[in-house]
């Protein structure tokens, strides 16, 4: 083993600052809330749904049901198991609730959100939520929804709901999220 | 095996300046190093006093952060060498060096400073080189980059890669910050900020502009941004999620994930957001494509055969093939420049590693032991592969070499850095 050397180079930042090779222009900070976002970018998809979730033919009271804690229709949430995309079946009332919903309300519409645990690839998690999402949309269109009224997309491993990093985190995060147009 | 070298290095900056930037600051130690280290010496500049910033400190940090070179002390040598004529070989051998490095530092009229350098072969007592500069004190760090690139080249027959630059996500809070620093840590610069994830940016191949991932909209969405003028657009904004932007060799193609037509596959687009054709189809998951050098073909991520392994398809004939057999987990394939291999992600025992796959013997080796290793990003000479530690949630920059014998750790305090990219070799 060899002697540890360290060599400590100080520099001061202001020697620094404003003297890069090469200039890199910073872009325009975004800083978006959800629902600035919503407005922006998804823009051709969502556009159309907050006026159809007011105009359209849900009534109040069906509206409410989407956030009432008794009904189904509130729980959101679709878990999975580890490297797996099948729906379990204490999932499927609540997947057949709101396609149910979906087909009594054809101008509502959801995103699915597809989540995975924090293990492995960024970019590979993001196909593994996607495919979690698609899973998911497909049973509600079996069941009556329509394709035009989910969009699935993925969160992958970006934003677990549990930081954590053991099993009790990791099966809170391979989640799918259903989120209506609007809220 | 790879010994424990104590040799270590640490840059550290004095961050006055109350910036974010100068807080994402990457500091470097060397926990690794070649068996077979150049034994150089860097004697100070003539005149380099004259500067609060000298050169030839940062061209022996280069050299030795590679691992492939070992500074030769070169106190007491009086007179102290500034040109290739005043080296004394006798000098340098008695103290084991194979190579010398002088140079001189004068100030011009003008302001700007004239830097001159020789390397000498101690050996065969011939200069290998000898170049001139006149530059701004704003240039000193860029000229001992170009200088310790010309060094490392002529000693290893290598490009260097200290003048590139390497782009990377850092994590503070909720904060995300898309940074293009240095090669070496310095000069880190803010290209984009955002409260949602930001991640996979890639150089375009000029290193003029960077594609990558943000979820500013509640989804993945791909842009394109231009790091002279900061100009950004987002090219892949389909319904569902986009991800997973590479450029081709020419620059004139981007190759993404799409979920627009149902599961995750790989299209081709122009590089403005047009032309967008589907390239792959399976009904599986197809994603993380990468070109080969050569433009010809796409290595890429699929879970068609069960579980993800890597796969090569040829863009005229269509024809897939698949890389990787060892083990149930093998992503995020990069390919080596000379087109011989790919660097990628190797999951063994739940510990994800990363390895090499030379085509030819299809030989895989592991270069780390993990156990979080992931986003291998590949410098253009081949021969180090920087990539994210994140075991334990927090990330952490480390290198190895293609090797696997010198492995270096850039450490950002208390910050999370991820996804780094290691920029193209810049324009001559």
């Amino acid at each position: 083993m060899r002697k540890l050397h360290l060599f400590l180079i100080a520099l001061i930042a202001t020697a620094l600052v404003g003297c890069s090779t090469t200039p890199t222009t910073e872009a325009p900070v975004v800083d978006k809330t959800a629902t600035g976002a919503a407005a922006g970018a998804s823009g051709a998809e969502t556009a159309g749904t907050g006026a159809g979730g007011v105009s359209g033919s849900a009534t109040s009271a069906e509206m409410a049901a989407l956030h009432d804690p008794n009904s189904i229709l509130s729980k959101r949430s679709v878990y999975f198991d580890f490297d797996s995309f099948v729906v379990k079946d204490e999932y499927k009332p609540l997947v057949e609730a709101h396609a149910r919903f979906l087909q009594q309300h054809p101008d509502m519409k959801m995103t699915i959100q597809g989540n995975t645990d924090e293990r492995g690839s960024h970019e590979y998690n993001i196909a593994l939520g996607q495919k979690r999402a698609d899973a998911v949309k497909r049973m509600m269109v079996l069941l009556g929804a329509r394709d035009s009224q989910i969009e699935t997309v993925s969160f992958g491993k970006e934003k677990p709901k549990n930081p954590g990093h053991d099993e009790a985190a990791w099966a809170e995060n391979r989640r799918d999220d259903i989120v209506y147009a609007g809220e | 095996m790879i010994r424990t070298l104590g040799r270590w290095l640490a840059v550290a900056l004095l961050a006055l300046a109350p910036l974010s930037a100068a807080r994402a600051q990457l500091t470097i130690e060397i926990v690794g190093g070649a068996a077979t280290a150049i034994p150089i010496a860097i004697v100070p500049f003539d005149a380099e006093a004259t500067w609060p910033l000298g050169i030839s400190d940062i061209v022996g940090a280069d050299l030795s952060r590679s691992g492939l070179f070992r500074l030769v002390n070169t106190d007491g040598v009086v007179p102290r060498p500034a040109q290739a004529q005043d080296v004394q070989p006798a000098v340098w051998r008695a103290r084991n060096a194979d190579a010398v490095v002088v140079g001189s530092m004068r100030p011009l009229p003008d302001g700007r400073v004239d830097v001159r350098f020789a390397l000498v072969d101690v050996v065969k007592q011939t200069t290998l080189a000898s170049m001139a500069f006149t530059v701004t004190q704003a240039q000193f760090r860029a000229t001992a980059h170009k200088i310790a690139d010309v060094i490392y080249e002529k000693l290893t027959g290598d490009p260097g890669v200290f003048s590139t630059r390497i782009a990377y996500v850092a994590k503070q809070g909720r904060r995300y910050q898309l940074m293009v620093a240095d090669a070496d840590g310095y000069n880190p610069q803010t290209i984009v900020s955002s409260n949602e994830p930001l991640l996979s940016p890639r150089w375009s191949p000029d290193g003029t502009q960077l594609a990558y991932v943000s979820f500013e909209s509640k989804k993945p969405v791909v842009y394109v941004q231009s790091l002279t003028t900061g100009q950004r657009r987002a090219v892949a904004n389909f319904r569902g999620s986009n991800s997973s932007p590479a450029w081709s060799p020419d620059g004139r193609k981007l190759v993404v994930t799409l979920s627009k037509d149902g599961g995750s596959q790989v299209f081709l687009m122009n590089p403005d957001g047009t032309g967008v054709t589907r390239v792959l189809t399976s009904q599986s998951i197809d994603t993380e494509a990468m070109f080969t050098p050569d433009g010809q073909s796409l290595v890429f991520t699929s879970d068609r055969g069960g579980t993800p392994q890597i796969y090569r398809a040829n863009l005229l004939t269509r024809q897939v093939q698949r890389l990787t057999f060892d083990g149930s987990y093998n992503v995020s394939p990069r390919p080596l420049p000379n087109g011989k291999g790919i660097v990628f992600v190797h999951r063994e025992s739940g510990r994800y590693e990363i390895a090499s796959l030379d085509f030819a013997t299809g030989q895989m080796q592991v270069l780390t032991s993990g156990p979080g290793d992931e986003s291998p990003s590949i410098a253009p000479n081949g021969k180090m592969i920087i990539y994210a530690d994140e075991a334990g949630g927090r990330g952490t920059l480390a290198a190895v070499s293609s090797d696997g014998r010198v492995k270096q750790r850039l450490v950002a305090p208390s910050i999370d850095v991820r996804e780094p990219a290691w920029g193209p070799l810049p324009r001559q």
